[in-house]
C-alpha cells in the first residue's frame, strides 16, 4: 500500500555557530542536495531536547537529523558533549522501539564543511528511502481503527498534566 | 434535605491497588461516606450496572475510574461513565498513562498469546488451543471479550477532567482531590490533581543532590548497599524524581530505593522519558566519545528505566511497525 | 433437486437442527462481586430445568510474562507486585527470592527474618481483608441475605461499629509496618536479591512490639467471631459440610523442614486425597510437577500434577487436580509451628472429622487458623535481638542465568521463575500464581454447586449467590490468575428459554 510520490521527509536541527553556517556556505556555493531536509536553527546543538526528536518522529517525520560543532569546538564549551551522550542512549531506546539507526543521526559539521552538509544530506535521505516510510501518524490511525469509535482528536493531543484544548464536550 | 454528591469507582485494566488505595483511607472512609452517595465500587459493594445506565447523564459528580483500556468492554464502560458524569477522573498511573501495564506496547499481541498458550515452560498443550472470543463446548456458546493490540490511556478513549497520579495514588492526594471537588475548588480542566514540583523538592535526601551531576558510572540497586541518608544521583543510583512529580513525599526513597517515575511527569514537561534520558545522560563524565557506552551501558533498560509506567502516554506510544490486525470470531 | 444441491440441504438441515436442540436454559453469573478480577459464570440447564454443566470463565489477560522481556531481573519484584494491588507483597516476596536464586546468594538472617516479618504481617492483614470484607460477609451477615447487606457495611451492622472499627484500626497499623520497611505498602520496594534495602531501627521498635502484641489478640478475636457466628450456627455447619461443596482433591503448600506450614519458605507438599504424601520438591523443580491446560472458554489455564497428565475437570482416583490455599495449607502440614495456631488447628480437623477435610467452605475457619499461625510469627520475630540489625545486605556477584523462587501467596502457592542473560537482563519468564492452582477445582466447585443448589428451574437470587459463595471461598484472585492484560467483564444473570427469548435478568452486584 505504498505511495509510490513517496519522498523521505527528514527534520533537521542545526546549530547557529556550525552547521547552520556550513549549510550557510553550501546555499552561497550553490551546491545542489536533496530537499528533503527541513531546517531548524537552535544555537547548540546541546539544545536538542530528546523530545524535540521525538516529536517529530510522532509528527511524521521519517527522519531526524542533528548537527553540531565538532567535540572541543562547541561555542558554549559542554554543549555539544551532553548532545552526544544523550544521543547515545536515545539511539538505543529507539532501536528498542523498532525504529531504525539510520532514521536518527547525529553529525559535527564544521562552519567550513559546506560540502559535508551536501553529502551528509543526500546519505541520509537515501537510507531513509531505502527504510520506506515511518509515517506514525498513519500508523496511529491504524491502531485506532479496532476500537469502536476512533479516539476524539481532543483525546489524542491531550497529554498529562496539559490543559485540554476547549473542544465540545463529548457526548 | 438536598441529595449528597454522587461518587463512583470504577476499575478497567488495573491490578486493583488502585481500589485498594481508597479502602487505605481506613478511619476516614467514615468520613467521605458520610459526605457522599458512592453509587459504585466494585471491590467493596454491590452495584447495578443497569442501575447506572439508568441514571440521568451527568448526574454522578464525580467518577474516578482506574486502570488502562485494553477491551471493548472497557471502552464501552468509559464512555457510559463519560456521559454519567459531571467530572471524569483519571485515577492512577494506569489511566492517566497507562502503567506498567503498557510495557506490553512493546510486544506484538500474538507474541503474548503464544508464549502464555503454547511456549510457556509448563504448558502443555499439542493441539494448541487458544481462548477465542467464542467457543463452543458440549454444544454450548461461549463468548470472552476480545482485547485489543494496544494498551490505551483513559484520555486516549474518552475525554478526561482531571488526573490523579500515582501507582497507587496516595490517600492524601485522593483526600484533597475529593475534597477539592465537593468544595467546587478545582484547577483547570485537564489538570492533574497534585503539587507541581518535581519529587526532588519534597525529598528529605534534597541537601545532598549534587549542584553539578556528573556520572562515572550508574549503579544497578542490588551491586550497591545504599546511604539511606545521601541522594540517590549523588551515589550513581538511577532515581527517576527528577523528572517526576512530587505528590507521595518520596516513599520510596523512604524504603531506601529510587524513585521509578510512577507520579509521572510535572505540567511542564510532555515526554517524561525523553526528559529524564536527557537530564541522566547528558550529565555523565564522559570526555570522549568512546568512553560513553560503558557509562551508559549501566543504565541496560532504557524503556523500562525511563517508561516504566508512561509508555502508553509517551510520544511513540508503541513500538512501530507492530500489527494491529481486528480480531476475527471463530465461526 | 439434484443430488448435489440435496447433499448441502441436508447438511445445512442437520446443522441447524443440532443447534436449535443444541439450545438450552442458560444462566449467566455476570460479574461475580467481592472478590479481585473479574469473571463470569455460565450455567446451563437441561429441559427439566436442572443443571447440565456450569463454567466459569475468566475474562482477563494481561502478558506480564512477555513484556518482563527485556527488564533487569532486580526490577522484577517491583514489576511483578503490579499484578495484584491486593496481594503485591506476594509476587514480590516471589520474585526476590527468585532473585536469591537467581544469582545464587543467601540473605544475611537479619535480611531474611525482615522478610518474614513483612511477610507475616501482609498474611495477616490480607486474610482479615477477605475475612471482614471480602468472602465473610457471605457467612457473617448470610447467604441469603439481600444483596445491600452482604458487604462491609453489613458486617458492621452484624458485629457493630467497635468492632468495625477495630478491624480497620488493626489492618492500617499492620500495613504502616509494611510501609515502613517497604516505603509503601501498594507496591513496596525492600526486595533485593541477598537482602532487603532498609533496616529496623531500635528507637522505632517498641510501637511495633505494640502492634504484634495487639495482632494476635486480633487474631484469637476473630477466631472467637467466627465460632459465635458460623460455626454456632447449624445451618451453617450444614452448609459447609454439605457435597455440594465438596471436592477430593490432591491438595499443595509450603512447609518448613518438620513438614511445618511456613508462608515464607520451605519445600513445596503434595498430599493426596486420602492425606498420603504424594510429592515434595524444592522450587527448582516445579517443572517436574506443575503442568498448565489451556481450554478455549477462559483465559486462565488450570493446573493439574503433570506426572499424572491431565484428566479433566474430575475428581478421584484418576484426577490430577489440585487445591492450593489455607485448606488446602492445612491439609498438607503436619501441624502448626506456633502454640496457639496449633490449637486452633487441632480444634479444627477434630470438629470436621479428621484429615484431609474436603469441604471447600471451611478455607474460611482455616484462613482464621492462619491468622493466628502469621500473628504469633509476627510475635516470635519482632522480638527477636537480630531483628534490628543492620547487616542486610550481600552484594551478589554470580553470574546470573536462572532463578525460581516460591512463597505461599493468602490465595495459594506462587511461583516465580526468571531466566536471563549474563547482564541479568530477563530472556524468559514463567509465573504460576496462586488462584491458577486452584482454577480447576474452583471450576468444578462452581459446577457442583451449581448442580446441587438449582433444581426444576428454580433460580433465585439466594441460590446464584450461594454458587458464587463456591469459588469466593478460595478467595481467588483472578488479576493474579491471569497475570496478562488487564480487563474487565461487568456480570450479570440472564436466563433465556429454548427459543432464546429473555425470562429473567438478575444483576448480580459488582
Amino acid at each position: 500500500m505504498s505511495d509510490p510520490n513517496w519522498q523521505p521527509r527528514i527534520v533537521a536541527f542545526f546549530c547557529n555557530w556550525c552547521t547552520y553556517t556550513a549549510a550557510d556556505l553550501a546555499g552561497v556555493s550553490r551546491l545542489k542536495y536533496a530537499p528533503n531536509v527541513r531546517v531548524i536553527r537552535l544555537m547548540c546543538s546541546g539544545r536538542v531536547d530528546p523530545q524535540f526528536i521525538l516529536d517529530a518522529l510522532a509528527k511524521g517525520a521519517d527522519g531526524v537529523l542533528i548537527g553540531g560543532c565538532h567535540l572541543g569546538d562547541c561555542h558554549y564549551v559542554e554543549g555539544n558533549y551532553k548532545t552526544v551522550r544523550r544521543f547515545q542512549m536515545l539511539q538505543r531506546l529507539l532501536r528498542d522501539m523498532g525504529i531504525e539507526d539510520q532514521r536518527v543521526r547525529l553529525e559535527w559539521i564544521s562552519a567550513s564543511e559546506g560540502e559535508r552538509v551536501k553529502t551528509v544530506i543526500n546519505d541520509m535521505v537515501e537510507q531513509v528511502r531505502a527504510l520506506g516510510p515511518l509515517n506514525l501518524p498513519q500508523q496511529r490511525k491504524d491502531w485506532d481503527r479496532e476500537m469502536a469509535h476512533p479516539a476524539e482528536p481532543a483525546g489524542e493531543g491531550q497529554l498529562a498534566g496539559q490543559r485540554a484544548e476547549p473542544e465540545a464536550a463529548h457526548a | 434535605m438536598p441529595d449528597k454528591p454522587k461518587i463512583g469507582f470504577y476499575w478497567c485494566a488495573s491490578c486493583g491497588g488502585c481500589e485498594e488505595a481508597v479502602v487505605d483511607f481506613a478511619e476516614d472512609i467514615l468520613g467521605v461516606v458520610e459526605a457522599v452517595d458512592i453509587v459504585f465500587w466494585p471491590v467493596a459493594m454491590d452495584f447495578k450496572k443497569k442501575q447506572v445506565e439508568a441514571l440521568p447523564d451527568k448526574s454522578i459528580v464525580a467518577t474516578l475510574l482506574n486502570g488502562a483500556i485494553r477491551t471493548s468492554e472497557q471502552e464501552e464502560m468509559a464512555r457510559m461513565l463519560r456521559r454519567k458524569s459531571q467530572y471524569l477522573i483519571a485515577y492512577g498511573a494506569c489511566a492517566q498513562l497507562g502503567g506498567i501495564p503498557s510495557l506490553a506496547n512493546q510486544f506484538p499481541r500474538e507474541q503474548l498469546l503464544r508464549y502464555v498458550y503454547e511456549e510457556a515452560p509448563t504448558v502443555v498443550n499439542e493441539a494448541k488451543t487458544r481462548p477465542q472470543t467464542s467457543s463452543r463446548n458440549n454444544g454450548h456458546t461461549m463468548t470472552l471479550p476480545e482485547f485489543r493490540n494496544v494498551v490505551r490511556t483513559l484520555d486516549q478513549v474518552v475525554e478526561v477532567d482531571f488526573y490523579i497520579p500515582g501507582c497507587p495514588p496516595t490517600p492524601k492526594i485522593t483526600k484533597a482531590a475529593i475534597v477539592a471537588l465537593l468544595e467546587g475548588k478545582l484547577p483547570p480542566k485537564g489538570s492533574v490533581l497534585a503539587p507541581d514540583v518535581a519529587l526532588c523538592e519534597q525529598c528529605p535526601r534534597k541537601a545532598s543532590k549534587p549542584a553539578d551531576l556528573s556520572f562515572t558510572q550508574f549503579k544497578r540497586p542490588h551491586q550497591v548497599v545504599i546511604d539511606p541518608n545521601l541522594c540517590m544521583l549523588a551515589q550513581g543510583v538511577v532515581c527517576i524524581g527528577p523528572a517526576t512529580r512530587g505528590g507521595c513525599e518520596a516513599a520510596c526513597p523512604a524504603g531506601n530505593m529510587p524513585c521509578t517515575g510512577c507520579f509521572g511527569p510535572t505540567s511542564r514537561v510532555q515526554d517524561q522519558g525523553a526528559k529524564i534520558l536527557s537530564s541522566l545522560c547528558a550529565n555523565i563524565a564522559a570526555k570522549e566519545e568512546k568512553e560513553i557506552p560503558g557509562i551508559l551501558a549501566g543504565i541496560p533498560d532504557p524503556v523500562g528505566a525511563f517508561y516504566r509506567y508512561g509508555l502508553g502516554k509517551s510520544m511513540l506510544r508503541r513500538k512501530a511497525g507492530l500489527p494491529s490486525e481486528t480480531v476475527k470470531e471463530t465461526p | 433437486m439434484n443430488p448435489e444441491a440435496t447433499k448441502v440441504w441436508n447438511q445445512a438441515s442437520s446443522g441447524a437442527v443440532a443447534a436449535a436442540q443444541a439450545e438450552r436454559r442458560r444462566v449467566t453469573i455476570d460479574p461475580i462481586t467481592r472478590l479481585e478480577g473479574h469473571g463470569k459464570i455460565d450455567i446451563f440447564l437441561d429441559d427439566q430445568g436442572d443443571v447440565e454443566c456450569a463454567y466459569l470463565q475468566v475474562p482477563e489477560l494481561r502478558g506480564f510474562e512477555v513484556f518482563s522481556i527485556g527488564r533487569p531481573a532486580e526490577e522484577m519484584p517491583q514489576i511483578t507486585s503490579r499484578i495484584c494491588g491486593v496481594c503485591p507483597t506476594a509476587h514480590h516476596m516471589a520474585a526476590t527470592k527468585a532473585l536469591d536464586d537467581l544469582y545464587q546468594v543467601e540473605p544475611p538472617p537479619a535480611a531474611r527474618k525482615i522478610r518474614e516479618l513483612v511477610y507475616n504481617t501482609f498474611m495477616l492483614e490480607d486474610h482479615a481483608l477477605h475475612v471482614y470484607i471480602l468472602g465473610g460477609p457471605d457467612f457473617i451477615v448470610g447467604p441469603q441475605a439481600p444483596p445491600e447487606q452482604r458487604n462491609v457495611v453489613g458486617v458492621v451492622q452484624k458485629v457493630g461499629v467497635e468492632v468495625g472499627k477495630k478491624v480497620i484500626s488493626m489492618r492500617r497499623r499492620l500495613r504502616e509496618l509494611i510501609a515502613y520497611f517497604g516505603g509503601k505498602v501498594i507496591h513496596p520496594v525492600l526486595g533485593l536479591p541477598g537482602g532487603v534495602s532498609k533496616g529496623l531501627k531500635p528507637e522505632d521498635l517498641p510501637p511495633f512490639k505494640a502492634l504484634a502484641k495487639d495482632g494476635l489478640d486480633f487474631a484469637l478475636f476473630t477466631l472467637q467471631v467466627f465460632k459465635d457466628i458460623v460455626l454456632k450456627n447449624p445451618d451453617y455447619v450444614k452448609l459447609i459440610t454439605s457435597d455440594a461443596y465438596t471436592h477430593r482433591t490432591y491438595y499443595m503448600g509450603l512447609v518448613d523442614e518438620r513438614n511445618r506450614s511456613n508462608f515464607y519458605d520451605g519445600l513445596v507438599r503434595v498430599v493426596d486425597a486420602t492425606g498420603k504424601e504424594y510429592a515434595k520438591f524444592p522450587a527448582r523443580q516445579y517443572r517436574d510437577f506443575v503442568a498448565e491446560h489451556v481450554e478455549p472458554w477462559s483465559y486462565v489455564k488450570f493446573c493439574y500434577l503433570k506426572p499424572l497428565g491431565w484428566h479433566g475437570f474430575e475428581e478421584g482416583p484418576q484426577s490430577s487436580v489440585y487445591a492450593v490455599a489455607p485448606l488446602a495449607r492445612l491439609n498438607v502440614t503436619d501441624g502448626m509451628a506456633t502454640p496457639q495456631a496449633q490449637k486452633a488447628y487441632e480444634e479444627f480437623f477434630n470438629t470436621l472429622g479428621g484429615k484431609p477435610v474436603h469441604h471447600t467452605l471451611a478455607n474460611h475457619w482455616a484462613r482464621v487458623v492462619e491468622m493466628i499461625y502469621a500473628a504469633e510469627r509476627i510475635v516470635e520475630l519482632i522480638n527477636d535481638p537480630e531483628i534490628t540489625s543492620t547487616n542486610l545486605r550481600v552484594i551478589p556477584s554470580a553470574k546470573p542465568s536462572v532463578g525460581i523462587g516460591v512463597v505461599e501467596a493468602p490465595r495459594g502457592t506462587l511461583y516465580h521463575h526468571f531466566e536471563t542473560d549474563a547482564e541479568g537482563l530477563i530472556t524468559k519468564a514463567n509465573l504460576i500464581v496462586a488462584t491458577q492452582n486452584n482454577a480447576a477445582r474452583i471450576a468444578m466447585s462452581v459446577e457442583k454447586a451449581a448442580k446441587g443448589l438449582i433444581k426444576k428451574g428454580n433460580v433465585s437470587e439466594g441460590l446464584l449467590n450461594m454458587v458464587e459463595m463456591a469459588f469466593r471461598a478460595y478467595d481467588p484472585c483472578f488479576g493474579c490468575a491471569t497475570h496478562a492484560l488487564p480487563g474487565h467483564l461487568p456480570l450479570s444473570v440472564s436466563i433465556y428459554n429454548r427459543q432464546r427469548k429473555l425470562l429473567r435478568q438478575l444483576l448480580q452486584p459488582a
